[in-house]
């Protein structure tokens, strides 16, 4: 699987007079483990949103390996190897799991259009749907409806969706939301053994879960990077810290 | 000159009628978000009341518009609560589903009840004739539709910018999650602005029933227009519909006299045009690009 | 549901499977010689069956409510009808016409029809039909407007098969016709094409998130759609040579919603049950009383969409795995 680089440069966006998104400088190197974290409103998932197409920039690029694709639209992006999923579950709730997998890897491996032969006669795509739900871990309920399933096991089958996309770039938009902190290792193991090729864009609130997938970290507040580093870097930054917890004052809960 | 005048005001009674009696589906459209194809049925049972008050109780005209539209108002608030309730957040089949047997049920009994033939409208005597404006001779009953429509059409606006009500309406489609969490009863509200609806379409049907005659047919062979109306003018506000009626009416009356032998192609035709240029209708606010 | 390959959905194995599933077409096919002079009926049911079929493929599987789908029907028949009145009266021949012509009118509508949704949707679809319909009223001279098509004449099927008053070869072309639309439906529900939409259908936004392009999947199958209601129209009529405005009417677009739900939309076989049940009771009922069939129809639908949403078919089911539960307890 190839590798690629995502970038912004000067990238803003506005609604009406509202900056949600300002001036970022943006890079997401070949095999990266990036996270992005702030305070609720920061902007994070619209910055997903922007570099995965379905929103576009007021101002400014985005670029793939050097290659300006601001213009391209979702579908576009997609083909091009940038995958995502979403905050909140966005599923084919009665159709089993293997089902919900098959049409995205369909979709990829360009069978849809085909209008008479049986999904039975494609041996190979049905073939790499398993290995999908073999990497998730969810082989043993991949006959069962979506909407039986554990709302934490469904972020699991939205993460197969992306990777059934062949993805260089994955922006993972919450993976863990809703799910308690004591089960968040579901999630990490399964990141962990997301192929290194990939370039990684995390967004979460479970610190647990960020610090300890994270390479590097951006800190996004009110729009803008407001530092980057290592998590141990983040971490020690007394700027991070008065973002998320305010001055001493406030501050009860001890930073990670 | 004469003749183009006497096509705009004809056009104009006619876009009020189909207003009044589609304003109440673009409302109910847009606050329950739900796909009431019966909606013409209303408008026909208000021609009904207006006509049997009139023809057999010899009620005055005014007198029987005003029975006719709170007896139907009644009657949609009633349906509204025993079963379109039900339908809410349904599909959107289901929701065309029961609509259209309601028609059928509908349609049946007035069928039963008044016969298969299209109501006669008598119309008081002070509305027949014509009267002279600036040198021009107009249908007095054209006329009243217009004044009268016009009276309703403003009450209407008064009550959506400048009610209580008016403004929990609007607040509900445009969040409906909102509005609740802000202490507004959706749930009344819907009932209140579906017998509003209604009750306007009624008036509609009862003061255009010799424009749109009233025969058992009438929820069948009128109700894409109303549809039209209300999508053309897009979902949920009041003014939007008003100029994609005026509009619907003047042209078609136009077509017709210029062109007899098109019928309503012309508007069939005009609609695509408009709705591929704007799907969401002409007051489209959605207009900025995602 | 997609099983794992190598396990068929059946329950039964392959070979015996297979013979079972023909029994049915094998049955309908000697009808005649159970039922001599119900060949015209019967003929009528697959005709609406095919009609049905056509719809289900939107409603049921693609997720698109049309209240005009009469539209492509009348098309069909008209198309049929009126190359035959000018001489060009090959039922074959002309059937394939008027399949290519509803397929372009399905194309140009849903070119337009597709880029909206909902009411507005619905609406367009109503449109179109009643459109076609002024059309089809207006121009006289190429319809015949309210009297219906004149001078209606075709040819023997492959040359070889006229027409006949009893309804025979009517009977079996319909059937054959029928056949082979079911094999094509069936197969392109079950391909990966079908699939995708009913992802379209289940979840359109998380379609387009995997890079589905949803504008033109749906126009694709609402031109299929059209194409084989076209192909209806077009059998229509050739059995009973003549084409009148009822093809394009609202009516008729209510009606076959009506069936196909009664039989169950999205499940193959729902106009393969509806239809006939609607079209024996309204045959027995309506003409007594129309007033009193719209009263129960309107009921009826009410009541179906109230308690029973799957139609005949989705009682069926339930019912069966009701018994399938008391037995495993």
């Amino acid at each position: 699987m190839e590798t690629a680089t995502l970038e912004t440069r000067r990238l803003n966006r506005s609604f009406g007079s509202h900056a949600v998104t300002s001036d970022v400088n943006f890079t997401l190197r070949p095999g990266e483990r990036r996270a992005l974290i702030g305070p609720n409103g920061a902007g994070k998932t619209t910055f997903i949103n922007l570099l995965a197409g379905v929103l576009r920039p007021s101002s400014g690029n985005v670029l793939l390996n050097g290659r300006d694709i601001t213009d391209l639209d979702e579908a576009s992006r997609i083909r091009l190897g940038i995958g995502r999923t979403f905050q909140i579950t966005s599923l084919f709730p009665k159709m089993t799991i293997r089902e919900n997998v098959f049409l995205a890897v369909a979709e990829c491996e360009g069978i849809a259009r085909n209008l008479v032969r049986s999904v039975l006669q494609y041996r190979k795509q049905l073939a790499r749907v398993d290995e999908l739900l073999h990497r998730v871990g969810l082989s043993d309920v991949a006959q069962l409806p979506v909407q039986l399933l554990p709302y934490g096991r469904q972020r699991l089958v939205e993460i197969a969706i992306a990777l059934a996309l062949r993805p260089k770039i994955l922006l993972l938009d919450e993976p863990a939301a809703g799910i308690p902190t004591a089960e968040s290792h579901v999630i990490l193991d399964i990141l962990s053994i997301l192929p290194s090729e990939i370039a990684i864009l995390l967004i979460d609130h479970d610190m647990d879960l960020v610090f300890r997938f994270a390479q590097q970290i951006s800190v996004l507040v009110q729009g803008s990077i407001l530092v980057e580093g290592t998590p141990n870097e983040i971490a020690a930054d007394p700027r991070v810290r008065e973002v998320y917890l305010g001055d001493s004052k406030h501050g009860r809960s001890a930073a990670a | 000159m004469t003749t183009l005048i006497t096509i705009l005001f004809f056009g104009i009674a006619y876009g009020m009628i189909l207003y009044l009696i589609s304003v109440g589906l673009s409302v109910t459209m847009g606050l329950m978000g739900f796909v009431n194809l019966a909606h013409g049925v209303f408008a026909m049972l208000g021609g009904y009341a207006t006509v049997t008050l009139m023809n057999r109780f010899a009620v005055p005209f005014l007198a029987s518009l005003a029975i006719g539209c709170i007896v139907v108002s009644a009657i949609g608030f009633v349906l509204e609560r025993v079963f379109y309730r039900r339908f809410y957040g349904r599909s959107e089949l289901d929701q065309v589903l029961f609509s259209f047997g309601l028609i059928l049920v509908a349609v049946a009994l007035v069928r039963i009840a008044w016969g298969p033939l299209a109501q006669p409208i008598q119309l008081p005597n002070y509305l027949k004739g014509q009267v002279a404006i600036f040198g021009l001779a107009l249908p007095a009953y054209r006329l009243a539709l217009v004044g009268f429509g016009a009276a309703i059409i403003a009450g209407l606006w008064f009550v959506f910018d400048r009610t209580l009500f008016g403004a929990r309406i609007r607040a509900a489609v445009d969040n409906r999650a909102m509005a609740q969490s802000i202490g507004i009863n959706t749930s009344r509200l819907f009932a209140a602005a579906f017998g509003l609806g209604t009750g306007l379409a009624a008036l509609g049907g009862g003061l255009g029933a010799d424009v749109l005659a009233i025969a058992p047919a009438y929820p069948l062979q009128y109700i894409v227009y109303f549809l039209i109306v209300v999508a053309v003018g897009g979902l949920g506000n009041i003014k939007g519909p008003f100029v994609a009626a005026l509009a619907i009416g003047i042209s078609d009356t136009a077509c017709r006299y210029f062109v007899p032998e098109a019928g309503s192609i012309f508007i069939f035709v005009f609609v695509f045009v408009v709705l591929i240029w704007r799907p969401n209708g002409i007051m489209d606010r959605r207009r900025v690009a995602p | 549901m997609i099983s794992t390959p190598g396990r068929p959905n059946l329950v039964m194995p392959k070979a015996f499977g297979h013979l079972l599933k023909q029994l049915p077409w094998l049955a309908l096919a000697a009808l005649p010689l159970a039922l001599p002079g119900y060949e015209p009926l019967v003929t009528q049911v697959f005709v609406m069956i095919l009609f049905g079929l056509s719809l289900d493929l939107l409603v049921g599987y693609a997720g698109i409510v049309t209240l005009g789908h009469a539209a492509f029907f009348g098309v069909g028949g008209y198309t049929a009808g009126i190359l035959s009145v000018h001489g060009i009266g090959d039922p074959i021949f002309t059937a394939l016409c008027a399949m290519a012509l509803a397929a372009l009118t399905g194309l140009v509508f849903g070119g337009a029809i597709l880029r909206t949704k909902g009411l507005t949707l619905l609406m367009l679809t109503m449109a179109s039909a009643f459109l076609l319909y002024e059309i089809a009223n207006k121009a006289t001279g190429l319809t015949g407007g309210e009297d219906g098509l004149q001078g209606v004449n075709f040819a023997p099927v492959l040359g070889l098969f006229e027409f006949d008053f009893q309804g025979r070869t009517a009977f079996f072309y319909s059937l054959a016709a029928l056949f082979f639309t079911f094999l094509f439906v069936r197969a392109l529900i079950n391909s990966p094409f079908g699939w995708s939409l009913r992802g379209i259908r289940e979840n359109d936004a998380r379609m387009a998130a995997i890079g589905c392009p949803i504008m033109r999947r749906r126009l694709i199958i609402y031109v299929i759609s059209a194409a084989l209601a076209g192909l209806a129209g077009a059998l229509q009529a050739q059995s009973t040579q003549f084409v009148a405005l009822y093809s394009l009417n609202f009516e008729l677009s209510g009606n076959i919603l009506i069936m196909l739900i009664l039989g169950g939309s999205g499940r193959l076989y729902g106009a393969f049950v509806g239809v006939p049940v609607f079209m024996i009771a309204q045959d027995q009922l309506a003409k007594q009383d129309p007033a009193n069939w719209f009263l129960g129809l309107g009921i009826v639908l009410i009541a179906l969409v109230t308690l029973a949403p799957g139609g005949i078919l989705g009682l069926a089911e339930r019912a069966a795995n009701a018994v399938k539960r008391r037995r495993s307890a």
